[in-house]
């Protein structure tokens, strides 16, 4: 094709639509004024308007976690950028892959500390796979076809280009062909499997008398989910997954541990507690996955399947590793297993912990009482499990781990890596816009996390997304009081979370519908409600305050310290306080002095 | 022993492209990942559009593989080469200014004609003596030079290539 003229706006929505990028999350502002205008005139592109940068990045990342592809969003310079950071930041830890373009001041004043102006490829050095001040026109259009492809290649991740306000105005002549055949020499991300390792890891296979099939988020990224289930199917090995990792392999499945690690389920962590092979797919021995690693999986052999070569030997030392893609490693290894292996003793010490130690729930039949499981648990029925989930960081997150069931990959969409709070409300607007108005997105909260990125409601009300909210609210920041309860000897300092907003007036005032539930009957009619009526719901269950997630492996500790459930008498301890304890309570309204006066 | 191995110290060269911002991120890496940096050498190449880094690390083997890994991740990083099983030749320059009352001259030339260096500037109380040559070389000459008294000192850092036809 010929070259074409135009600004360097017009050059850089080429390149989005040439991606196949059909939507973006942003808010404009000075540095960004001139590509704003060209969105202006764009036909091809959905701009969805947030109420805070940071809210934009978490929904681009939710659209990319539910549909795999790259998410796009857009703030000004400074503190535009900066408000970009922790989305980018929780894109980086958790592999998702997102173009970030940021504003920049005018290229003469970058440096002199101009208005608005923040160093963000220097801020975002260390979180993005890379990022580039862009200053020349001349280099934009190709730099933007390098940056979608860094982003979705090899182990996807977050990049960003910032580029300057003049830059966006510069006439460029370029050839749009030309500048999207991307050859980056020192970029390589399609590393071919090795056949002898593929080889290597078959005899390993073969030997094992306890193997355990330990997957993560890679599998998912690799779309490699039908191989895993092959696998496990073939060989009859059992399956634990990680957070990320959670619905690769059904639930439902016979084969399945559910969750391993900190709040993992008793069984899936004794099976890798005792397992004598750990084929590790997609998933990088996360410190939350192996507490103390010198005790994690201490008499296994290790496979492991990764396209990052740098996550090999990282954690954990592997027997055998594999680096390429996951789904192109399992289409080699599927023929080599052999299904005769005979690990039926092996199973059947699986079953033993499994009978012996379930994973417990109080659903109130007895005393009446609302759990925020029992919610999980309840929503995850009524809808049959065919909806996208989201949660926030904290109890309720761990609880939806445990206690939903995931049936398919990019089910569940959780702040793994980050534990970013204010993570769920966006991501589920930005997963909603993915998976279309024909599926509900249920944004399982807590009353924490909600409020952290609560002015997104407005985008879920003004697209009449599917948007079920459900905040278990238990008047908390309910997983510091929990290790505050457990190794802090109960000080609850700065957790108390019982002057809130009414959520339900909050619901309203942002134009939805709002319901309350404090009570364990109503719990299925809450969920019914929020299901029969379109658009966003937001649902306020409070739940039982001081309870707390089991198991749990208290950080750093090995499987021998795991809790498993919660002790019948718990002694306190006495308290090493010196001093009175200050309460960290909100006052109430009586109590405030009103300085003014 | 392992006490051994962890104060190891390895030469690593970098082949990087000459942009800005490269040094950050390799440096920026090195810190967050908790690599120790011993010296960092960046020069031209005769490439124009390369930089080559020589950069000194301590640490035990797992964290040299880990070094290596990380450092190929970065999109400005071209090669990466350790000089595990490959001979090296590696050099050091000095620039060391000693003082040099008159009568204790001859004694301090000596010592700088021993290590083969060069006298590069002199005054009325002191000279720069320029060394190159191996760390361990440089590291005694300082040492033979302490009593005359060192007034200031700046050394350049390794830099290495391996011996023999092959190229990095």
């Amino acid at each position: 094709m010929a070259k074409i003229k135009s600004t360097g706006a017009k050059a850089l929505l080429e390149s989005l639509r040439r991606e196949g990028v059909e939507i973006i999350f942003g808010y404009p502002g000075g540095a960004v004024i001139p590509l704003y205008d060209e969105i202006y005139h764009c036909d091809f592109l959905q701009h969805v308007l947030v109420r805070h940068e940071q809210g934009g990045g978490h929904m681009a990342e939710g659209y990319s976690h539910a549909t795999g592809k790259v998410g796009v969003c857009i703030g000004t310079s400074g503190p535009g950028a900066t408000n970009l950071v922790t989305a980018i930041c929780d894109a980086m830890m958790d592999s998702i892959p997102m173009v970030a373009i940021t504003g920049q001041v005018r290229t003469e004043v970058i440096g002199k500390d101009a208005f608005q102006e923040a160093d963000i490829t220097g801020i975002t050095m260390p979180i993005t796979k890379h990022n580039w001040l862009v200053k020349d026109v001349n280099d934009l259009p190709r730099v933007m076809h390098e940056a979608f492809h860094i982003a979705r290649s090899g182990r996807p991740g977050p990049v960003l280009v910032d580029v300057p306000v003049d830059v966006f105005r510069a006439i460029v002549e370029y050839d749009p062909d030309e500048v999207q055949n991307i050859e980056i020499s020192s970029f390589k991300s399609d590393f071919k499997v090795h056949k002898v390792q593929v080889k290597r890891a078959a005899e390993l296979i073969a030997q094992a008398k306890k193997p355990v099939l330990y997957v993560g988020g890679g599998a998912k990224a690799a779309g490699a989910e039908h191989l895993v289930q092959a696998l496990a199917h073939k060989t009859g090995f059992p399956v634990t997954t990680t957070l990320h990792g959670l619905g690769t392999f059904p639930e439902n499945d016979p084969l399945s541990l559910g969750m391993l690690g900190m709040h993992g389920t008793a069984y899936a962590n004794l099976a890798v507690e005792h397992c004598d092979l750990l084929i590790a797919i997609g998933a990088r021995f996360d410190d939350r996955v192996t507490g103390k690693v010198s005790a994690f999986a201490q008499n296994a052999k290790v496979i492991h399947f990764d396209i990052d070569p740098g996550e090999i030997n990282k954690v954990r030392r592997a027997d055998v590793s594999i680096v390429g893609n996951c789904a192109e490693a399992l289409e080699a290894l599927l023929p080599l297993v052999d299904e005769t292996q005979d690990i039926s003793e092996w199973r059947a010490e699986l079953d033993a912990w499994r009978v012996d130690m379930p994973l417990e729930f109080n659903d109130g039949a007895q005393d009446g009482t609302l759990h925020a499981e029992w919610v999980i648990r309840e929503i995850a029925r009524l809808t049959d499990r065919n909806v996208v989930v989201t949660t926030d960081v904290g109890q309720h997150q761990m609880w939806a781990a445990q206690h939903f069931g995931m049936r398919s990959p990019r089910q569940f969409i959780t702040s793994g890596g980050l534990g970013t709070m204010g993570f769920g409300l966006p991501a589920a607007i930005g997963a909603s816009f993915g998976v279309g108005p024909d599926k509900d997105v249920w944004c399982i909260s807590g009353d924490g996390s909600f409020q952290m990125c609560i002015q997104e409601l407005i985008v879920a009300t003004i697209y009449k997304l599917p948007v079920k909210i459900a905040i278990l609210n238990n008047t908390f920041l309910g997983m510091v009081r929990q290790w505050q309860e457990m190794f802090w000897q109960k000080h609850y300092s700065s957790v108390d979370m019982e002057r809130a907003p009414d959520f339900v007036l909050v619901a309203e005032a942002y134009g939805m519908l709002g319901l309350r539930c404090d009570n364990v009957a109503d719990v299925e009619a809450t969920i019914r409600k929020a299901m029969e009526t379109d658009g966003p719901v937001l649902m306020d269950f409070r739940v039982v305050k001081e309870t707390n997630v089991y198991p749990m492996i208290p950080s750093g500790q090995t499987v021998g310290d795991m809790i498993v459930r919660k002790p019948q008498q718990i002694e306190e301890p006495e308290s090493t306080c010196h001093y009175q304890p200050r309460d960290t309570r909100m006052p109430v309204v009586d109590e405030v002095v009103d300085v003014a006066r | 022993m392992a006490t051994a191995i962890a104060a190891q110290t390895h030469t690593i060269t970098v082949l990087v492209d000459n942009r800005p911002g490269v040094l950050a991120r390799v440096s920026g890496l090195f810190a967050r990942r908790g690599y120790n940096i011993e010296s960092l050498t960046v020069s031209i190449t005769d490439n124009p559009n390369m930089s080559r880094m020589t950069i000194v690390v301590a640490g035990d083997a797992d964290t040299l593989e880990q070094i290596t890994k990380q450092l190929h991740k970065l999109i400005d990083v071209h090669k990466v080469f350790d000089y595990l099983d490959t001979p090296m030749l590696e050099r050091e320059l000095v620039l060391l200014k000693v003082q040099s009352e008159p009568e204790r001259r001859a004694e301090i030339l000596q010592l700088v004609e021993i290590f083969r260096g060069k006298v590069v500037d002199i005054a009325d109380r002191a000279m720069v003596i320029e060394v190159t040559g191996g760390g361990d070389k440089i590291d005694s000459f300082e040492k033979q030079m302490e009593p005359f008294g060192i007034r200031e000192l700046v050394r350049t850092g390794r830099i290495a290539m391996m011996r023999g036809s092959r190229t990095v």
